[in-house]
């Protein structure tokens, strides 16, 4: 008895919420269009699981050369892990924040609309135009977002969320130019701060945890115990080395990685890179 | 890492949406919605509505308005409970369907979260007059202290168990003892503890505390003077003497107040105790798990010899009972003023029967006690401050799995909450080691649009609903032990 997508308005009578399986999205559009909008995005929402679903296989392996998505939004999340081949990845490390993307694009086709995003579980793709801003919190502090950024999507990883992780970051929100890139630098980034070997981590066969886990027999971290200070800072170090890269590179805009209570945030301002600066603050 | 060698748990194919997951026994599906328990798949949402009158012995409905009876959700039947609902440490992903559908037809606004409590503990109430250790002494789980004997009350033995400084402050070992014992007690489970220098006992919420072994059954109707009070004159005509023994205070009848005003005669009895006021004698024994809380067996061990002057005779006979009525002997002085026992004359069984049906029964009762930080709040509103200043004012009520939570007066939000009230399962807890906990702030919606305009508080809450967790930062900090 499979379940159909649903949709909802949320109590305020603004936001709209759709639901089907695993995917919540919480959508808010602003301006005299929202209601058409919204029509639009429930219309797409439709078939959002039941696309993905029909490439799951190709989609929990890593991207295999030649190999061609049909789904539009496996072909985003495709897109998004493409730069990050050097480490193991699949484009399962993109999909939440793929889809807000692609809902995000559906949702304001063809319609004038100041601002909007699609918040999916923490991964969040928006428009903005000229003049508007976006708030959303992060680990630093409130993250805000204006116009004149090139930025457009935002996404947080960890070992607190549903999908598993590599590494023992409590929090790791990056900031890029869409969702889905955001959402795979920030899973990778989260997978790099960790200590290998660590008595006090705890770790599980991704696929003991869930059978069908894009990550296989590899070690997952289901829970992380007292660290002492330098070793947090040593683990943050990683993560930190690979946001700079990632930065340099163009494939992030920010990252703000958070570790028991420390902070780092690498953005452009040299200055702002202590703890507990806040991003944009 | 044996764990990885274990051998893999039965999985299950979920076939409530499309993905068609495969879920380990015991774990949940990508929507963390669906489980497997015992290979069957199982509704876990993560917020689900307890509706009172079915909660006393039913089952809890899952929220989904697809899976309602059609009954509309609303008024005093119906709570938001937070029980997995998850939290936001360390992960500030919001969980936005937290706030989404459940809140539709329910004219309460609540703002749900599992709390992360560094700052917790439970005290127990052991409804017995046996001692199980002195004020102070250590008590252990797992050979682990967890926690120490507190002050006893009317009728009970209490203990602290848990706090920051068991749970966080020693060891590793006596952390995760620590953190086990309160989970399991809270969970309405059954805990063996046992006590420096005192007994082990086993306690369970809602049941009779097995002391060395011993369910107690009967709390005692109260202290041996008390009962002396009670039943004084139901004694007189039947019987020449009353020794209500007990570890407290030891009664006599014919030399306590309730029989003087009675014109009780006087007997001659003496008692090895200290003499507090006329016929009531503190420490006549050391205390134990024999007659009334005391470590005697046979209860003529804490009479002198009987004084002829005074009224001692033979033929004179002598009740001795408990507080409880589990213990009772009849005695007779014979030529030589020896105290010689005889079958009860049903008369003063009768009376026996009375202490012991006016007693009730014995529980453990166990009452989770916790802080609600500052970080905490901040992870309910963006104006910590204001929230507790409505949970002062009673705006806001507070509530851990539905179940009413006692608000500590001053400052902070400190609350105490009778585990029992809680459906089964409904604590957990994060490697700190810490215990998570459903709470819940709730406000009707009617006094939340009336004050929202003009009152901080609620448009706090406001901002939480409708912003979808934009936490503080501080809401990272819970549970570190900070």
């Amino acid at each position: 008895m499979t379940a159909r997508p649903t949709a909802a308005f949320l109590p305020d009578g603004r936001r709209l919420h759709l639901n089907h399986g695993p995917i919540d999205l919480i959508i808010e559009v602003f301006g005299p269009e929202r209601e058409s909008c919204y029509g639009q995005a429930t219309r797409r929402f439709e078939t959002v699981l039941t696309g993905l679903v029909s490439e799951l296989p190709a989609l929990r392996t890593p991207i295999m050369d030649g190999h061609r998505f049909t789904n539009p939004i496996a072909r985003r999340m495709a897109k998004a892990v493409q730069p990050h081949r050097d480490v193991f990845v699949t484009p399962m490390a993109a999909v939440a924040g793929a889809v807000a993307d692609e809902m995000l694009e559906a949702l304001i086709a063809d319609r004038q609309v100041p601002k909007a995003y699609v918040n999916n579980g923490g991964d969040i793709a928006f428009h903005l135009t000229s003049g508007e801003r976006i708030t959303a919190a992060g680990p630093a502090g409130p993250i805000e977002i204006g116009y004149d950024d090139d930025t457009r999507g935002l996404a947080t990883s960890g070992t607190g969320g549903r999908s598993h992780s590599f590494g023992i970051a409590d929090a790791v929100t990056v900031a890029a130019r869409t969702a889905a890139e955001a959402d795979a630098a920030a899973t990778l980034i989260a997978n790099a701060i960790d200590l290998p070997g660590h008595p006090a981590i705890s770790r599980e066969r991704a696929s003991d945890l869930s059978p069908d886990s894009d990550l296989g027999d590899r070690l997952v971290t289901t829970s992380v115990g007292r660290l002492a200070g330098d070793e947090v800072e040593e683990a943050l170090r990683q993560g930190e080395a690979l946001a700079c890269r990632m930065r340099a590179e163009g494939r992030i805009r920010e990252a703000a990685l958070s570790l028991k209570g420390q902070v780092r945030v690498v953005a452009s301002e040299p200055e702002t890179r202590n703890a507990g600066v806040l991003l944009h603050a | 890492m044996n764990k990885v060698e274990k051998k893999r748990p039965e999985k299950v194919r979920c076939d409530a949406c499309p993905v068609m997951c495969y879920i380990a026994e015991g774990k949940a599906g990508a929507c963390d919605r669906y489980a497997n328990e015992n290979g069957r798949i199982i509704r876990c949402d993560p917020l689900t509505i307890l509706d009172r009158r079915l909660a006393k012995g039913d089952e809890i409905k899952p929220f989904l308005a697809a899976d309602w009876d059609g009954q509309q959700a609303s008024g005093n039947d119906v709570t938001v409970s937070a029980i997995g609902a998850g939290t936001t440490y360390p992960d500030y992903k919001p969980a936005p369907f937290i706030v989404s559908r459940e809140i539709e037809g329910v004219n309460c606004v609540t703002v749900v979260t599992e709390a992360i409590f560094s700052y917790c503990g439970v005290k127990v109430k052991i409804d017995t007059d046996r001692h199980l250790g002195r004020e102070t002494a250590v008590v252990r789980a797992g050979g682990e202290a967890v926690g120490h004997v507190m002050t006893s009350e009317y009728g009970s033995q209490m203990l602290s168990l848990g706090g920051v400084d068991h749970l966080t402050g020693g060891s590793k070992a006596e952390g995760r003892s620590t953190c086990d014992a309160l989970l399991r007690l809270c969970n309405k489970e059954a805990v063996e503890l046992t006590i420096d220098g005192g007994s082990s006992v086993t306690v369970q919420a809602g049941r009779p505390p097995v002391v060395d072994g011993k369910a107690e059954e009967r709390m005692r109707v109260g202290c041996g003077s008390a009962t002396i009070g009670m039943f004084a004159s139901q004694w007189k005509g039947l019987v020449d003497e009353v020794v209500v023994v007990d570890d407290h205070i030891t009664g006599v009848v014919s030399e306590h107040q309730a029989g003087k005003v009675i014109d009780w005669p006087e007997t001659g009895i003496s008692i090895e105790g200290h003499r507090s006021t006329p016929g009531r004698y503190f420490r006549v024994a050391e205390p134990g798990l024999g007659w009334g809380g005391t470590d005697i067996d046979d209860p003529l061990k804490i009479l002198g010899a009987w004084r002829e002057k005074k009224g001692a005779r033979p033929g004179l006979s002598l009740l001795m009972v408990s507080t409880t009525g589990e213990h009772a002997g009849f005695f007779v002085l014979d030529e030589t003023l020896q105290p010689i026992e005889h079958p009860m004359p049903a008369a003063l069984e009768a009376s026996v029967e009375l202490i012991a049906k006016n007693c009730e029964p014995a529980l453990c009762t166990v009452l989770f006690m916790g802080g609600a930080g500052g970080s905490l709040r901040a992870g309910a509103t963006t104006n910590p401050i204001e929230l507790t200043r409505s949970v002062h004012a009673e705006r806001t009520r507070v509530t851990l799995g539905g179940a009413p939570a006692y608000v500590w007066p001053g400052g902070g939000i400190t609350i105490m909450v009778d585990v029992s009230l809680l459906p089964d399962g409904s604590f957990g807890h994060v490697p700190t080691p810490a215990l998570v906990a459903p709470l819940e702030f709730t406000v009707s919606l009617d006094e939340y649009r009336e004050l929202g305009g003009h009152d901080g508080a609620l448009r706090s809450l406001d901002d939480v609903l409708t912003s979808g967790g934009e936490y503080g930062s501080d809401a990272r900090i819970l549970g570190t032990g900070k």
